[in-house]
Formats: structure tokens, sequence, C-alpha cells
């Protein structure tokens, strides 16, 4: 294979893979930017996406098939039950929790993850699920290079789902009062917002995109495990990260460089995909450590 | 706030009164440290085996406690400081015969190496970074050795010898006992000791208000990364007698898991409380072989039970003052 034909293909595997991480970056910066905290149990909430919308999918499959239609209805119901477990879990655990010490909170946090993951763990035995879904594999031929319905769909997809958010939080009033929220909590109730109303629509669309993310994934890849949500969790930090956590184009952006940096970084010699995940966590440390505000985050002193 | 310290100090209430009382405190650990001396004979292989484990997860977790509980910062990936010290242990009389006692103040100086590199960059930034940070460097540890000819890939290294101490070849479960027990006696007495000392004090005040200790004169980012040197020592001592004690090491004891349940430990008795420590890694040994019943959901049962002490008593099962903030 020639170079520009490798580029190629792993241009269109880095959007695929960046498509998961900017769709589940986006709930980690929403939700970091209003109650400041890190979501450690949101990658977890994108494993648990997967299961549901898989459930949904066996649920439904009958009636609608398991083509994409079947598997966006699926997607939909997966959204709408694992927001709402995420608001669960905002009013359980981190809501008592909001004028905790930080420390406190994050712990709390990896308690939460700690429990979907072992509950999934006990409800599935530690085994693979395999989700069949009848995609098929057909796609177009652009010179030498193939490119997979399955692979446009699912970039248009998440590309159409940013959009709808990229709406809401500019166009809407819940939207607007989410931005508030993220820059002041006292002003915003002297303003007659209802902070923890507004708290509570972020986890639902933060956790609904992460579920989005997951059912996709599931469908995609074509299994599904209790551990799943453990790397993409902390890889979508890293995207976070890297856009400016806080920020919802730089979650978008993130996801993207991020899933671009890992389909080429596996084609340097010596590196190999053994190595993608260090790959990864390397980048997240340099960019900490070089540029700690991301692209496009705004510059923030802040202390424990 | 009173009423839960009531309730909590009713099931653990004599213990924390003994402990807390300086009078009684000697002869109390003096009695409970002769029936931990007498007691392996009586005991029989398996108890020594789980006890030893206990003691090992004492000193982690009073390790840990010295980063999560003295200094305030989230470590998630302190397993690698326990794999380095194993792994250089076990690659040095391994792969070059080298003298287990001497590779031990090695494994000491790369792990306070590994605690400089990663926490000199990161321990400037927002304390949930540093959390991620560190979760990221432990799996950049463990997916090295897997993945690393000279750590022996994912089957790991094996064969790794026991030591000799003047003439005593320490080998059998027993011994180890005795090794571990020892240890974690050692790492009791640091931790008092440095929770009593000028950097101690310099951590409290850097726990609770930064911005404050900064104006007192504190170097907040060298004290903090004196804790986590300091903390990656303990690991990394651990990790080098665990590697003798069992022979062999293999990537997937460094995991993330092994990281979370050293964290459950420090936090489930109680941050920056000893005893509390000392009580949570006996808990999180001893709690599963008592759940081995429940099969797939001990580690559900141990997680809910985090999250319940959490949102409860995030001052942990321990009932007393000074809790983690």
């Amino acid at each position: 294979m020639s170079l520009s034909v490798i580029i190629a293909h792993q241009l269109v595997n880095g959007l695929v893979l960046g498509s998961f991480y900017a769709l589940v970056a986006l709930g980690y910066t929403m939700i970091f930017g209003v109650i400041k905290l890190l979501n450690f149990a949101h990658g977890d909430l994108y494993m648990v996406g997967g299961f549901v919308g898989f459930l949904a999918l066996s649920a439904i499959s009958g009636v609608v098939g398991s083509g994409w239609g079947g598997i966006f209805l699926a997607m939909l119901l997966s959204m709408i039950g694992v927001g709402c477990l995420g608001v669960l879990i905002e009013r359980i655990a981190y809501h008592p929790m909001l004028h905790a010490p930080r420390l406190s909170i994050l712990i709390t946090a990896l308690a939460v993850s700690l429990v979907l993951q072992n509950a999934v763990l006990a409800l599935t035995g530690g085994q693979y699920t395999a989700f069949h879904t009848d995609l098929g594999f057909g796609g177009i031929h652009l010179g030498p290079i193939f490119i997979s319905y399955n692979q446009m769909v699912l970039v248009a997809t998440a590309a159409g789902l940013m959009v709808a958010l990229e709406f809401f939080v500019t166009h809407t009033q819940y939207g607007r009062a989410m931005r508030a929220v993220a820059i002041d909590h006292d002003m915003c109730r002297l303003m007659g917002i209802d902070v923890s109303a507004i708290i509570g629509v972020t986890f639902f669309v933060g956790t609904a995109l992460a579920a989005a993310a997951g059912t996709m994934a599931g469908a995609y890849y074509g299994s599904l495990w209790y551990f799943m949500g453990f790397l993409i969790g902390l890889k979508a930090f890293t995207a976070a990260v890297i856009g400016g956590i806080g920020s919802i184009p730089g979650a978008m952006l993130g996801g993207l460089i991020l899933g671009l940096l890992e389909s080429f970084g596996t084609q340097i010699p010596g590196i190999g995909s053994a190595w993608k995940d260090v790959f990864a966590f390397a980048v997240l440390i340099l960019v900490l450590v070089l540029k700690p505000t991301g692209l496009l985050g705004k510059s923030e002193q802040e202390r424990m | 706030m009173a009423g839960r310290n009531i309730q909590a100090a009713r099931l653990l209430g004599p213990l924390a009164a003994v402990a807390e009382n300086p009078r009684l405190r000697g002869p109390a650990l003096g009695i409970l440290l002769a029936v931990l001396l007498i007691a392996p004979p009586a005991l029989g292989s398996y108890a020594t085996v789980i006890l030893t484990n206990a003691f090992l997860y004492v000193v982690l977790a009073l390790g840990l406690n010295i980063v999560v509980g003295y200094a305030g910062l989230l470590d998630l990936g302190y397993a690698a400081f326990f794999a380095v010290g194993a792994y250089t242990v076990g690659i040095l009389t391994e792969r070059f015969g080298v003298n287990f006692w001497v590779t031990l103040p090695i494994a000491l100086a790369v792990a306070g190496l590994a605690g400089v590199i990663i926490g000199g960059p990161t321990l400037r930034l927002r304390s949930d970074y540093l959390a991620i940070v560190t979760l990221g460097f432990g799996e950049i540890v463990r997916i090295s050795a897997r993945n690393m000819k000279i750590t022996g890939s994912a089957s790991g290294l094996t064969g790794i010898e026991q030591p000799w101490l003047f003439g005593w070849h320490i080998a059998t479960p027993r011994d180890f006992y005795y090794v571990f027990l020892l240890l974690a006696v050692l790492a009791v007495f640091i931790s008092v000791r440095l929770a009593g000392s000028r950097l101690g004090r310099a951590w409290l005040y850097v726990r609770y208000d930064e911005d404050a200790a900064e104006a007192m004169g504190i170097d907040r980012v060298r004290v903090k990364l004196a804790a986590y040197i300091i903390g990656a020592m303990f690991g990394a001592t651990a990790g080098a007698f665990f590697a003798v004690n069992l022979g062999a090491i293999s990537p997937e004891s460094f995991s993330f898991n092994q990281s979370v349940l050293i964290l459950m430990a420090v936090v489930l008795g109680g941050m920056g409380k000893i005893p509390g420590v000392i009580l949570g890694a006996f808990v999180v040994i001893i709690g599963p072989e008592l759940l081995r019943a429940a099969g797939d959901l001990r580690l559900l049962i141990f997680a809910i039970f985090l999250l319940l002490i959490m949102l409860f008593r995030p001052s942990g099962i321990w009932p007393g003052r000074r809790a983690g903030r």
C-alpha cells in the first residue's frame, strides 16, 4: 500500500474513533462546566449505554429489524434511559457533596464508577456480550480507499448529535442557563435560575450523549464488556483536556484530534497497536504539562 | 455529625477509646504485637497467608495515606509504584543476579524518581487533573510491563529468588509473615513520626488551606512532592518484598483494580488516621475472604459500601478527630 492510501485509511479510522471520543468528551466537559467535577463514572455510563441500547434493540428488533433504523431507535431509548440514570446518580451521589471538599466528591465519583462496573460485571458474569446487528459490509470505493456505509452513518450521526447540542446550548433557554450556571452558581440563583434543575438537565444531556456513543460503539464493534468504559473514559477526558476542559467546541475538536493522533500514532514504526493506549496517556500528560488550558479553554487559576 | 459519631463509636468505640488513651495505648499495642508474634503456629497456613497479605496492604495503604490522607492529593495509580518496586527487584535479581538487599535501595530510588517525574510537572495543576494523570501513569506502567521483553511481557517474571538474611533463608510463609509484620510495624512507626514532624504539619496546612499555607512560607509544590515521593517509596518497599514472597510477578497484579483496592483501604478506615487506615487494610483483605460465597457480587458489595461511606461518613469507619477534610 502506498503512503497516501495508508494516510487516507487512517484518516477514516481516526474520524470514527474521534467521533466516539468527542461524544463522550462532550459529557465530561459539560458536567465539569456546571459543577467542576470530573465525573469518573462517565465512561461507565457509556458502557451502560451500550448495554441498554443492546437490550432495547433485542426488545424491538422483531418489529423494526436490527439495521440502522432499529439501532437509531435503540440508541434513542438508551439515551433517555441512561440520561435518567445520570440524573439519578447526580441527585443521590453528587448533589449532597457539592459543597464537600473536592477530594471527597472525587472519591464518590470513583465509587459510583465502581458500582456501575461491578453491577454490570455481576449481571454479565464478566463475559463479552455479542451485539448482533445486520448492518452489512457495504461501502463505497474512492479509488483505492474503501469507506463503509457504517462508518459514514456513524460519523454523520455523531456530527448530527453535536450540531443538535450546539443548537441546544446556544439557542435555547436551558442552554443559556447552563452556560450561566457554569460561570457562577450564586449569581444564577439571584437571577431566578433554578441551578439544581439546570445541573440535572446538564447531567441528562451529557449522559445521553455518552449512551448514544455506547450504543453506536457496541453496534459498530459488535461486542460489549463491563470494563469497556474505563479506557474510553480516560481517553475522552484526554480529549476534553486537549480541547480545553469546560469548552464544548473544544471537546469536539479534542476528540477528533485524539482519534486522529491515535490512528496515525499506531502507524509509526516501533509504536504499534500494543502501545496505542500509552500513546494517548503520553499525549495527555504532555498537554497538561505544556498547555493545561487546552486549545480552546480559558485560563483559570483554581486550587483545591 | 455528632449522632453519626455516636453510632460509630458504639461499634468501634471501645477500640478507639483504648487507642486514643495515652496510658492504655502502649500496653494495648504491646499485647497486640505479642499476640501477632506468637500467633502463627496456632493459625494454620491459610490464616497465615491472609494475615501476611493484610500486613502488605497495611504498608501500601499507609503509603497511599501519606499522599491522600496527609497531603490531600488523589492518586489513582498508586499500584504503579508497587509495580516499580516489584519489577526493579525482580529484574535485577532474576536477570542480573544482584543480591536482593542491594536491589532494595535501588528500587526505592527508582520509585522516588518515578514520583518526581510524574509528580513534578502535575502537582502544580488542579488536584483532579492529578487524579487522572496518576490513573494514566498507572496504566502506562502496567502496559509497559506487558509489552517489554525485560519485564517478561504478559506472563511476567518467574523464579525470583527468596533472600537470605545473615544465614536465615526467608522462604516459608511463616518467615514472610514475620517479615511483613515487621514492615507493617515500621510503616506505622514512620507514619506516626511523619504526622508529627515539621513536614507532617506542613501537609496538614496545605490540605486545609493552600493559600494560607503558602503565605506562612510553605512551598506547597515542594511539600506535595515530598508526600508523593515518600508514598512512592512505601509502595516500592511493599512491591520489593511482594516480589520475593511470591517468587513471580505479572502485570495484572498491578492493574487499576489494585490501585482502587489500596485507595479503598485508606478511605474506608478514615483518611489521615493511622489506626483507621490499618483497619481499612484488614477490611479490604479479610472482607472478600468472608464474602467468598457472594462470588461476583463481592466487588459490588465493596463498591456500594465505599459509596455509602463517602455519602454518610466521609471521615471513615474509625471514629475520631482529624478526618480527611
